[in-house]
């Protein structure tokens, strides 16, 4: 039990309605002391409802969760100082400064490092004084991120931290999420940011309708759909449409989907498929109005298990 | 990306043996209390809601009800004679005018009164003529005024000897009516407004439910509220009464002592009516709908501007168990008729009823989320 890495969070068949809507669905999940863990999937998978139940904000209907070994329902206040937690979308008061709103926080957990290092650590130094409501958003961001971090938490759960921020600010913030990683603690992660889940993550459950669909390293996820690339292409017009199921006769070729158009290719080589293609369509007089090829990555995944793509709905 | 990294912040964290900085300014209540003034005073709005506008409010309707001096009523007489016995009688300004003049003034309403020789219409000779409209109140009084003056003035002596005395102390004008109530509306205000916003606007931000992620003591969030309240009480009390004292001069006959009292209880029930208002409400919209319904009637029945004794005998339990109507009477007990705690109990059971029964309600109903 000693030197097995022990699970630092175990939740079993956890189960959440909200009216008649069925929000998580008999799930379960293990994260490991010191990984990064990321729950992907589109909105309203159930994401946000399965991190608020693992932070003790909700409670289930039925189902176990067992946090640093401990359980919500004995150990809610010890629990509460050993965690980290920064929500979706939490406004912190505007009228207070920097300072003050990590004080604030600082002042309820009995360890942690000073808030001045807090804020330092997340580059909001030279922000110290300035009222929340003159913050940036990734400012805001970071800001909630030292909110977190006063505690000096074991594990932190972030909730789609950098949703809605720039791509500067979103960099800004993974280093800080890595940095904490290698000091050796355990983060969940939601999002629904591919990229994201594939640059920060160790292992990865995507969720869809409540469950997890897939479960596994980002390589593994990636390797399961046993593609390696994938083409994406338009060619034909409303007059003369392309004929899809040649297409799928290509040495190769996996998966075709064809939408208003634009056909998109999973294929495992990329330098047998793309030739074939060109020959295809040349056999049926049709030009290649574009053509775009990209290695295969998690939103394909999550398309292949689903037939959706994450970012709509 | 910063000075500091975290393992450098963990070994820092680890080498720190005392766990919270000890300073009771680091207490959660501390901070949390603190947090709450500072956003009180950031918001200028609120800060002229609580200490402005009551205080414009008594200058104003201290200003428009003010005790003038008692009216004196124009009249006009049309010989010399007369003009000079009616001169005697201070209550009246008296103008000498020829008939017609005299009479086209009583019609335009510039005079209350005529006072004529009889003969010149046709009474008795040597006899006055009041010409007056009977009824017109200016003009009754200006009638027995003019009649007095005139058979002094001819010689009488009064055979029951009269004397007058004034009423006009502090202590019973309209002013020292209106600054207990106001500070009593003031008290129920604040308190209302200020639990309710802050904590529908909490949750409506989501930031509660941050809070609540915390290992915060919940109690101490609410009991923030209570505390910051109490600060600014005593800037809020200080504020309407030493406007009332310095500017109109109204007397503070009852112990200091028991004043404060009766404001800390007044404001920790109608915090607690706040919090209760706030204990569900999502939205402010909904919060002020539901803090309106509650205040507004009292500001009607609970005898801030004119006594509560105007409304029907059957209503009297009903409007001397609402909270504001304790919370002025007791005020009004203290400062104009200097009532000790003893004289007060009632008005204080009634605030303590509604204390226990507001808070205990809203703890069970609380959302935090």
């Amino acid at each position: 039990m000693t030197a097995a890495p022990r699970a630092a969070l175990q939740v079993r068949n956890l189960r959440k309605t909200y009216k008649d809507v069925l929000a998580v669905d008999r799930l379960d999940l293990e994260v490991r002391t010191g990984e990064c863990f990321g729950l992907l999937g589109p909105n309203g998978a159930g994401k946000t409802t399965t991190i608020e139940i693992c932070e003790g904000l909700l409670a289930p209907d039925s189902g176990d969760v067992e946090m640093l070994g401990m359980s919500w329902n004995s150990d809610a206040g010890r629990l509460r100082q050993r965690l980290g937690i920064q929500l979706q979308d939490t406004q912190l008061s505007e009228k207070l400064t920097v300072l003050e709103t990590v004080r604030l926080f600082r002042s309820f957990y009995e360890a942690g490092p000073a808030p001045s290092e807090v804020i330092a650590l997340v580059a909001l130094d030279e922000k110290q004084n300035a009222r929340v409501g003159n913050l940036s958003g990734g400012q805001k961001q970071r800001l909630a991120m030292a909110c977190a971090l006063v505690g000096g938490p074991e594990f932190l759960f972030l909730d789609e931290p950098t949703t809605g921020l720039d791509p500067q600010a979103r960099r800004q913030l993974w280093d800080l999420i890595e940095e904490f990683k290698a000091s050796g603690r355990t983060i969940l992660l939601t999002t629904h940011y591919m990229d994201e889940a594939e640059r920060l993550c160790d292992r990865i459950a995507i969720m869809d309708h409540g469950k997890v669909i897939a479960l596994g390293t980002p390589r593994e996820l990636i390797a399961s759909i046993g593609v390696e690339h994938v083409l994406e292409f338009s060619a034909g017009s409303a007059a003369r449409p392309l004929a899809v199921s040649p297409l799928r006769r290509i040495e190769g070729a996996r998966e075709v989907r064809s939408q208003n158009g634009s056909v998109e290719m999973l294929v495992t080589e990329l330098h047998r498929a793309v030739p074939a293609l060109i020959e295809e369509l040349s056999r049926q007089g049709l030009p290649l109005t574009e053509l775009r090829t990209h290695s295969a990555s998690l939103e394909d995944v999550f398309v292949t298990l689903t037939g959706r793509h994450l970012r709509d709905e | 990306m910063s000075d500091i990294s975290i393992s450098e912040l963990r070994a820092r964290e680890a080498a720190r043996k005392s766990p919270r900085p000890g300073a009771w300014t680091e207490h959660p209540l501390a901070q949390l209390t603190l947090v709450r003034f500072l956003e009180f005073v950031r918001e200028p709005e609120a800060l002229f809601w609580v200490f402005v506008f009551p205080i414009l409010l008594a200058a104003g309707l201290g200003l428009a009800f003010r005790n003038r001096p008692a009216d004196v009523l124009k009249i006009a007489a049309v010989t010399p004679q007369l003009a000079q016995a009616l001169r005697a009688e201070k209550g009246l300004d008296v103008a000498r005018m020829h008939a017609a003049a005299a009479q086209e003034a009583l019609r335009t309403g510039k005079v209350a009164l005529v006072v004529e020789p009889a003969d010149a219409s046709g009474g008795g000779a040597g006899g006055v003529a009041y010409r007056y409209d009977d009824t017109n109140p200016e003009g009754r009084t200006a009638r027995l005024l003019a009649y007095g003056a005139i058979e002094r003035a001819a010689g009488r002596v009064d055979p029951v000897p009269a004397s007058d005395r004034f009423l006009r102390d502090p202590g019973s004008r309209y002013i020292d009516f209106l600054i207990p109530g106001l500070l009593g509306m003031n008290l129920m205000g604040s308190a209302i407004w200020g639990m309710g916003f802050a904590i529908v606007d909490a949750r409506r931000k989501k930031l509660m439910k941050r809070l609540v992620a915390t290992p915060m003591p919940r109690q101490y969030y609410l009991l923030s509220f209570v505390l910051s309240r109490l600060l600014l009480l005593v800037v809020e009390v200080a504020a309407v009464l030493g406007f009332g004292v310095l500017v109109f001069g109204v007397p503070l006959r009852g112990s200091l002592a028991v004043l404060m009292l009766v404001c800390v209880l007044a404001s920790l029930s109608f915090s607690a009516l706040g919090l209760l208002i706030a204990s569900r409400a999502r939205t402010i919209e909904a919060a002020s709908g539901i803090m309106n319904t509650v205040m507004m009637p009292m500001w009607i029945v609970s005898g801030v501007f004119f006594s509560a004794q105007r409304f029907p005998q059957f209503l009297q339990p009903a409007i001397k168990g609402l909270p504001l109507t304790a919370a002025i009477d007791a005020l009004r007990m203290n400062i104009l008729q200097g009532a000790g705690l003893a004289l007060l109990g009632p008005q204080m059971g009634v605030l303590a009823a509604w204390l226990v029964v507001c808070f205990v309600l809203a703890l069970r109903l609380f959302r935090w989320r």
